[in-house]
C-alpha cells in the first residue's frame, strides 16, 4: 500500500489557493471575535471564542502545509493515494467512540439512580442524553463513515482524493461542528429536535463541511480509473446528499439576532412533527444503515476475499432502501395529532422496508458461503458477520413495531430504547469496529493487528453486553406498556405512573450494566488500536493461517 | 430496456446523484406537503392563543434542559391514555410550537394538559427536589432555576422571530413583550393589557418569590398553562373540517 | 387540495406508477446482457490490490 507517510499532511495545493485558505482563517478568526464581542450569551462568546482558536490551529496547519509532490500520480496505476486523513478519523473515531458509549453509560446510571444527576444543570440527564445520542451517532459514525469513505472510495476507484486541503477540511471541520455541538447541549443551548438538537450557527457550520465532503467524494469518484462505481459508493453518496437534505430541511430557522445562540424553528406542531421524524428516521436510515451499508458492501467482501454473494441483489437492494426509507417516519407518530392518512403510509411502508433490509442483510451474510470457517477463525469476519445478524434483527424488528396495534404499546417506553440500541451496537457499532479493525494494519501497515485474541475479547465481552441491554429493555418496556393499559375489576386504571416508574429499576441496573461491559469493549478495542498502530505484536498468539494471509495481502 | 443504461448512472457521479435524489425526494414530498395543503390538518377550535412572554421564556427553560427527553405533551386516542391524561392532543394545541415539543419517550408522565393539575407550591417543590413529594421519582433535581433571575434579554426578539415564522403576535404584543412578562409574575402590578393580549392568562407570582422573576417562575408559568387552552365543550370532532 | 382527491391519486396512477419503476429496476438488474458487467464490478474490491504493486 502507498501512502506517502513520509509527507505528512501531503498537499499539491498551488501556493494561491493556499493563501486564500489562509486568508480565510483570518477571517474566520475575525469574525469568531466579533462574535464573542457582540453576544449577550456567555455560550455564544464561548463558541466564539473556540472558533477564533479553530481558525488559529488551521492557519497555524495551513502555514506549514506542504505540497504534494510533483508528478504524484492522481488515478490509475501508481496511483499515490491520500490516506493520512482516513488515519486521522480512525483514530478520531475510536475516541468518539469511547466518549460517546461512556456518556451513555452515564444516562443509563442515571435512570437507575437519579443522585447521579448531581442536581446540576451541566450534568442533569436531559442535557446528557442528547450528548450521548449526538456523540454516539454523529461523532462516533459520522468519523467512522468520513474515514472509511474515504478509504473506500480511493481504493474501489483506484484515484486519489480529490483536493489536498479540502479533506483536512472536513475532518477538523466535522471535529469543530462535534465540539461545538456537544459544549452547547452542555451549556444548555439547544433547539430540542431530537438528533438534530444543534443550534442555527453549528448547522450552518456543518452545512459548509458537509457540501465540501460532497464534492470531494463527488470529484474522487469523477477521476476514478475504474469503469465502474462499486456500490458501496452508492450508499455512501446516498448517505451524503440524503442527510443534506434532511439536515437543511429540517433545520431550517430563523435566528434571533445574528450573535445570539437561539433560534425559532420555521415549522410548528404537527407539520414540525413530521418533518422531525422524517428527518429522525432517516437520520437511522441514511447515517446509520445507508452509510454503515456501505462499508458492510467493502469490508465483508475485502476481509473474506470473496465477492459479494449478488451484485444484482444489491442494484435492487439499494434502489428500494433509499427510496422505501423516506417514507418510514410517520410511525413515530402512530395515534397521535398527526392525520391518519399519514400513520398509514408510513405503517405500510415500514412494513415493506422489511424486505429491501433483509436483501441486504443476505447478500451480507451469503458472501460468506463457501467460506464459514473464517468466522471461527477471524475474529475480525465475526464481528462484521454478527453484525449483519443484528442488522437483520432489528431491521425485523422495526417494521414489527412499526404495526400500529404494536406501536401503541411500545411506544414512548423502553422497547424503542432496546430496539434502537441493538441496531446500534450490535449493527453500527459492531460493523464500525470490524472496519476499525481492518483499517487499522491496513493504514499502519502493519502485518497484524496488536492482538486478535483481544479482538476476541471485544467480541464476547460487547456481545453479551447487547444481550443484557436488549432482553432487559424489552422486559422493560413490554411491562411498562402494560401496566400502563391495565385496569382493575372495577374499570380503573390499575397503576399510577410513579408505579410504572418504580418496576422499571431493576431493567435499568441490568441495561447499566449491559452498557458498561459494551463501554470495556470499546476500551479493549482502543488498547488493541494504540499497540497495533505503534507496531507491537502480542507474543504468543498462534495465529490462523487464513488471517496472516490476507492481512499481508492487504498490505503488500 | 437495453436503451436505459445504468452504466450512465454507474459512470457519471453526478447523474447517479441526480438520480439519488429523485427518489429520495418522493416520499417526503408525498407525506410533508399535504399536510401544509389539506385544511383539515389543523382542527377547528376555540380558545388557543400564541404564548404570554413570561410562558414563552418558560418554555424555553423546558427545552434548555431537555425536559422533552423523557416528558411527551401527546395524548394519544387511545382509552388507557385519555384516562390518565385528559382527552387526546389536537393538532391545534401545538399550533404554535417552534418547534413542537410531543417527545418520543415517557420516562415520566404525559405533560400536554399537567396545567392545573398540581398547585405552583407543589411545582417548586417538585423542581427543585422531585423526590421531596414523589419518593419514587427518577428525575433530575432543578435546584438552581428558583436562585437564578430569568435572563429578559431576547424576548422581543424572540417574539419577532416567531412572527416571521407564523405565529400571530400583533405590534403591540411585540411592544408590550417586557412590561407583560414582568406583569404576568406580579398579580399586584397594572395586568389589564396583558389580559387583553392573551386571553385566560394566569397571573400569580409562581415560585412564591416576589422580589424577583426566576427562572422556575417562567417554568411553572408554561406548565401550568399546558393544555388549557381549547374549550373542549365547544370542539366537534365530528364537524366536517375537523374530519381527517 | 383535499384529502380525497389525493388519496384517489396515490390509490391509482400513483400506486400504478411505482409498481412499474420498481418492476423496471428488477428486470434492468436482472437482465442477461447486463451479468458481465456486475460480476466485474463485484470484482473491485478485490482487484485493486493486484494492481497495485508500487
Amino acid at each position: 500500500m502507498t501512502t506517502n507517510t513520509q509527507n505528512p499532511g501531503s498537499g499539491g495545493a498551488k501556493p494561491p489557493l493556499q493563501i486564500a485558505a489562509m486568508g480565510l482563517a483570518v477571517l474566520a478568526a475575525l469574525y469568531g471575535l466579533a462574535l464573542a464581542n457582540a453576544t449577550t450569551s456567555s455560550v455564544m462568546a464561548f463558541h466564539g471564542l473556540v472558533f477564533t482558536l479553530a481558525s488559529v490551529l488551521a492557519l497555524w496547519g495551513l502555514a506549514r502545509f506542504k505540497a504534494r509532490p510533483q508528478g504524484t500520480v492522481l488515478s490509475g496505476p501508481g496511483v499515490v493515494y491520500n490516506m493520512d486523513v482516513v488515519k486521522y478519523g480512525t483514530i478520531a473515531s475510536v475516541f468518539w467512540g469511547v466518549i460517546g458509549f461512556s456518556v451513555g453509560l452515564l444516562a443509563a446510571l442515571q435512570l437507575a439512580f437519579p443522585a447521579l444527576n448531581f442536581d446540576v444543570s451541566f450534568l442533569s440527564f436531559g442535557r446528557i442524553r442528547p450528548l450521548h445520542t449526538s456523540a454516539v451517532i454523529f461523532a462516533f459514525g459520522g468519523n467512522v463513515l468520513i474515514a472509511t469513505s474515504f478509504y473506500v472510495v480511493q481504493r474501489t476507484g483506484r484515484a486519489r482524493l480529490a483536493g489536498d486541503i479540502a479533506p483536512w477540511f472536513v475532518f477538523w471541520g466535522y471535529q469543530l461542528f462535534i465540539v461545538l455541538a456537544a459544549t452547547g447541549y452542555v451549556l444548555g443551548v439547544t433547539q430540542s429536535k431530537e438528533y438534530a438538537e444543534p443550534e442555527w450557527y453549528v448547522d450552518l457550520w456543518l452545512t459548509i463541511v458537509w457540501v465540501t465532503y460532497l464534492l470531494i467524494f463527488l470529484g474522487t469518484l469523477w477521476r476514478r480509473a475504474e469503469p465502474h462505481i462499486y456500490v458501496a459508493n452508492w450508499f455512501y453518496l446516498a448517505f451524503i446528499i440524503t442527510i443534506a437534505m434532511l439536515h437543511l430541511i429540517n433545520n431550517a430557522a430563523v435566528p434571533l439576532s445574528w450573535s445570539s445562540p437561539h433560534s425559532v424553528i420555521m415549522w410548528s406542531g404537527v407539520q414540525d412533527a413530521m418533518i422531525q421524524w422524517w428527518y429522525g428516521h432517516n437520520a437511522v436510515g441514511f447515517f446509520l444503515t445507508a452509510g454503515f451499508l456501505g462499508i458492510m458492501y467493502y469490508f465483508v467482501p475485502k476481509q473474506a476475499d470473496r465477492p459479494i454473494y449478488s451484485y444484482r441483489l444489491s442494484i435492487v437492494h439499494f434502489w428500494s432502501i433509499i427510496f422505501l426509507y423516506i417514507w418510514a417516519g410517520p410511525h413515530h407518530l402512530h395515534y397521535t395529532a398527526l392525520p391518519d392518512w399519514a400513520q398509514t403510509v408510513g405503517m405500510a411502508f415500514s412494513i415493506m422496508l422489511w424486505m429491501p433490509s433483509w436483501g441486504g442483510m443476505i447478500n451480507g451474510l451469503m458472501t460468506l458461503s463457501g467460506a464459514w470457517d473464517k468466522l471461527r477463525t477471524d475474529p475480525v469476519i465475526r464481528m462484521l458477520v454478527v453484525s449483519i445478524a443484528f442488522y437483520g434483527m432489528s431491521t425485523f424488528e422495526g417494521p414489527v413495531m412499526s404495526i400500529k396495534a404494536v406501536n401503541s404499546l411500545s411506544h414512548y417506553t423502553d422497547w424503542t430504547i432496546g430496539h434502537v440500541h441493538s441496531g446500534a451496537l450490535g449493527w453500527v457499532g459492531f460493523v464500525s469496529f470490524g472496519a476499525i479493525y481492518c483499517l487499522v494494519p491496513w493504514l499502519w501497515e502493519r502485518k497484524r493487528l496488536y492482538s486478535l485474541q483481544l479482538v476476541s475479547w471485544h467480541f464476547w465481552i460487547a456481545t453479551a453486553g447487547i444481550v443484557f441491554y436488549i432482553t432487559s429493555m424489552w422486559v422493560a418496556g413490554i411491562m411498562q406498556g402494560l401496566m400502563w393499559r391495565a385496569y382493575d375489576s372495577l374499570g380503573f386504571l390499575e397503576y399510577s405512573f410513579v408505579e410504572t416508574v418504580e418496576a422499571m429499576n431493576p431493567y435499568y441496573i441490568i441495561r447499566a450494566f449491559g452498557g458498561g461491559l459494551f463501554v470495556a469493549g470499546s476500551l479493549i478495542m482502543a488498547y488493541n488500536v494504540w499497540r497495533t498502530i505503534r507496531g507491537d505484536i502480542r507474543e504468543g498468539e498462534p495465529l490462523p493461517e487464513s488471517v496472516t494471509v490476507s492481512a499481508a495481502a492487504a498490505t503488500a | 430496456m437495453a436503451k436505459f443504461d445504468h452504466t450512465r448512472f454507474e459512470k457519471s457521479p453526478f447523474l447517479f446523484l441526480i438520480g439519488i435524489l429523485l427518489v429520495v425526494s418522493i416520499g417526503g414530498l408525498v407525506e410533508i406537503v399535504p399536510l401544509f395543503l389539506i385544511k383539515s390538518t389543523i382542527e377547528k377550535v376555540d380558545g388557543m392563543r400564541p404564548y404570554t412572554p413570561l410562558e414563552l421564556e418558560g418554555r424555553q427553560v423546558y427545552v434548555r434542559e431537555g425536559c422533552y427527553v423523557c416528558h411527551s405533551q401527546m395524548i394519544r386516542s387511545l382509552r388507557s391514555e385519555v384516562e390518565r391524561y385528559g382527552h387526546y392532543s389536537l393538532a391545534a394545541e401545538s399550533m404554535y410550537d417552534h418547534p413542537f415539543q410531543w417527545g418520543s419517550r415517557r420516562a415520566g408522565p404525559d405533560l400536554a394538559r399537567v396545567g392545573g393539575k398540581y398547585s405552583d407550591e407543589w411545582h417548586a417543590i417538585h423542581l427543585g427536589n422531585p423526590r421531596e413529594v414523589v419518593p419514587e421519582s427518577i428525575m433530575p433535581g432543578y435546584p438552581f432555576l428558583g436562585k437564578k433571575a430569568l435572563d429578559t434579554r431576547e424576548i422581543t426578539a424572540r417574539l419577532k422571530a416567531s412572527r416571521i415564522v407564523g405565529v400571530p403576535y400583533s405590534d403591540e404584543m411585540v411592544a408590550a413583550a417586557l412590561d407583560d412578562l414582568a406583569a404576568q409574575a406580579n398579580p399586584d402590578s397594572d395586568t389589564e393589557g396583558l389580559e387583553a393580549r392573551y386571553p385566560g392568562v394566569i397571573m400569580r407570582d409562581f415560585d412564591g418569590n416576589p422580589d424577583v422573576v426566576t427562572e422556575l417562575d417562567a417554568l411553572i408559568a408554561y406548565l401550568q398553562m399546558l393544555g388549557t387552552l381549547v374549550d373542549f365543550d365547544l370542539y366537534r370532532a365530528d364537524e366536517d373540517g375537523n374530519n381527517r | 387540495m383535499t384529502y380525497h382527491s389525493l388519496a384517489h391519486f396515490s390509490q391509482t396512477w400513483g400506486l400504478v406508477l411505482l409498481v412499474a419503476i420498481f418492476l423496471s429496476a428488477v428486470a434492468w438488474a436482472l437482465w442477461p446482457s447486463n451479468k458481465q458487467r456486475f460480476e466485474d464490478a463485484a470484482q473491485l474490491p478485490l482487484k485493486e490490490d493486484e494492481d497495485h504493486i508500487q
